[in-house]
């Protein structure tokens, strides 16, 4: 490194004045792309908006009904971050107990497996019944297809502790709590802080299917009821706002594991 | 005579049950306090189990295994060790790293967050002695395997164990730093009060710097001779390329040669 630092002032070329970085241009390059194509495409193809809108259209949409745009994706938000913030509190949890030994492991895998296949829309009408319509099943379904990969993560970084590391530190005499404490949760973190942004993306789902089958408000609810209107527009409004609220917290839980487990991502780091 | 640090009589380790495989049978052995010894042998003769019977981290199905004047039935806490792999945990700065045996021994970890100015003092103590000084705010991934390696060596001794274990610890590393720590172990021995088992494949490095060399079968193993190693101490690196010396190293090759062929 000091090598280069001390040639470089003699040998480097001016540099251009004006450089565009293509690396960094290109998320938006592409978005702007697909919503070019996705106009042209629908306009050569005559389709009419019922069935097919423009993203013009599209944002009229938006534009117009944005109160009720505006008021639905904070309920979807809502529920979504609720019901997130319940799996992270009970994934870091059970997936701490499960990883704490291999009997329970053993044990509870195939279980949490199992239930993880169920899909989650099939259970909207049993929390319907034991919680009514609303927001409540939407927290809970958001809830339930999130919290597993938070488990799942959370009790593989316990599970994969080297033994080494553990032999020297029960060779001192380290109890299994002094193991779990300094080696287990901290070499489990960078899993946990991965797996948010998968558990996040779903929680999505889940929210938007429960608030589709059994809600009065949210995203899920109001392009339900604008597909029963034919108010096609309104529903793509309603997907664009969904897209752009998962982009903005994926954006922030990769955020957040950056800030939190640096020390995992050394490669990028020690450039 | 005063009575030896470690004292193994008769043991049998087995693993996975009674039908399991048997990986020590009649191990015999006494450690000196103070003494610096090397084991040796063909791969799978029982050297890691020899040093987790030490250590308490496993209890042999038969015989005694006796360290500190006490029958070991768990881990025993006055030991330190390092293993080939130098487990530096990522998350912490080499310096925290050094300190972590101290938030675990009984004796240390109460002391730990008053006299926390005095241990970091004695683990950049240490750090200078193996050649790390000013590195301990450094992370261990931004080291190199042979720093990462000093620093093992620093962990393993920073709550002054009575019983230093090593298991090829430098069986990773280039042969020019393999030499230099060398010498950083030596130094290490001669300047403070600490027993050494070292367990390696390397003969030149088990005679250059044990005091002696065990030499042990192939599995169930157990110990087939002990060698006291003549030369004077301090030794120096020139020491490997006298006559005498790899006199030695070629005695020790032969009967380990001939344990593997007997296996």
């Amino acid at each position: 490194m000091s090598t280069i630092e001390t040639v470089t002032p003699v040998a480097a070329p001016p540099r251009p004045a004006f450089k565009v970085n293509w690396v960094r241009l290109s998320p938006l390059l592409y978005t702007v792309g697909l919503f070019v194509i996705w106009e042209v495409g629908v306009r050569l193809s005559g389709l009419p908006h019922t069935i097919f809108p423009t993203p013009t259209r599209v944002f009229e949409a938006i534009v117009q009904y944005w109160s009720p745009i505006w008021k639905n994706s904070l309920q979807t938000l809502y529920t979504t971050v609720l019901g997130f913030i319940i799996a992270i509190v009970a994934g870091l949890g059970i997936g701490l107990f499960i990883g704490w030994s291999k009997t329970i492991y053993a044990g509870l895998y195939p279980i949490m497996v199992g239930f993880n296949a169920i899909p989650k829309v099939a259970l909207v009408p049993i929390l319907v019944i034991w919680f009514g319509i609303g927001t409540v099943p939407a927290v809970l379904t958001a809830f339930l297809i999130s919290f597993f990969p938070i488990v799942v993560n959370v009790a593989t970084g316990l599970a994969t502790i080297e033994p080494e590391t553990e032999d020297v530190l029960r060779a001192l005499g380290a109890k299994k709590m002094d193991i779990m404490l300094k080696v287990g949760i901290p070499r489990s973190m960078p899993y946990f802080f991965g797996s948010l942004k998968v558990a996040i993306t779903l929680a999505f789902v889940g929210s938007v299917v429960s608030e589709t089958v059994a809600s009065n408000s949210g995203l899920g609810n109001m392009m339900a009821s604008a597909q029963s209107n034919f108010n096609v527009p309104l529903v793509f409004a309603g997907l664009l706002m969904l897209a752009v609220e998962g982009i903005a917290m994926y954006a922030l839980m990769a955020w957040v594991e950056k800030r939190m487990t640096g020390w995992a991502h050394r490669s990028t780091m020690a450039q | 005579m005063a009575t030896p640090l470690v004292s193994i009589e008769n043991v049998d380790m087995r693993y996975g049950g009674p039908d399991g495989t048997l990986a020590v049978s009649g191990l015999n052995l006494k450690i000196e306090r103070g003494e610096f010894v090397a084991v040796v042998g063909p791969s799978g003769c029982g050297k890691s189990t020899l040093m987790k019977l030490t250590t308490g981290l496993h209890i042999p199905q038969s015989g005694v295994v006796i360290v500190a004047n006490s029958q070991v039935t768990k881990p025993v806490s006055i030991v330190g060790m390092a293993f080939q792999n130098p487990t530096m945990l990522p998350w912490r700065t080499t310096l925290e790293n050094i300190l972590l045996p101290l938030e675990i021994v009984e004796k240390h970890r109460h002391r730990l967050r008053a006299h926390k100015a005095e241990y970091v003092a004695k683990a950049e103590r240490l750090l200078e002695t193996v050649g790390l000084k000013g590195f301990g705010d450094k992370f261990p991934w931004q080291l190199s395997g042979g720093m990462q390696q000093r620093a093992n060596l620093c962990r393993a001794l920073i709550h002054e164990p009575e019983l230093l274990m090593l298991d090829e610890p430098f069986g990773a590393l280039d042969a020019f730093t393999r030499e230099e720590l060398w010498c950083v172990i030596r130094d290490l021995h001669a300047s403070q009060d600490v027993t050494i088992v070292l367990v390696t494949h390397d003969l030149r490095e088990s005679v250059f710097l044990a005091d002696k060399v065990v030499v042990m079968s192939a599995r169930p193993g157990r110990v087939i001779s002990e060698h006291v190693v003549p030369f004077e101490r301090p030794r120096q690196l020139e020491l490997l390329y006298e006559p005498a010396f790899n006199e030695m190293v070629q005695k020790l090759h032969g009967e380990i040669a001939t344990a593997r062929a007997a296996a």
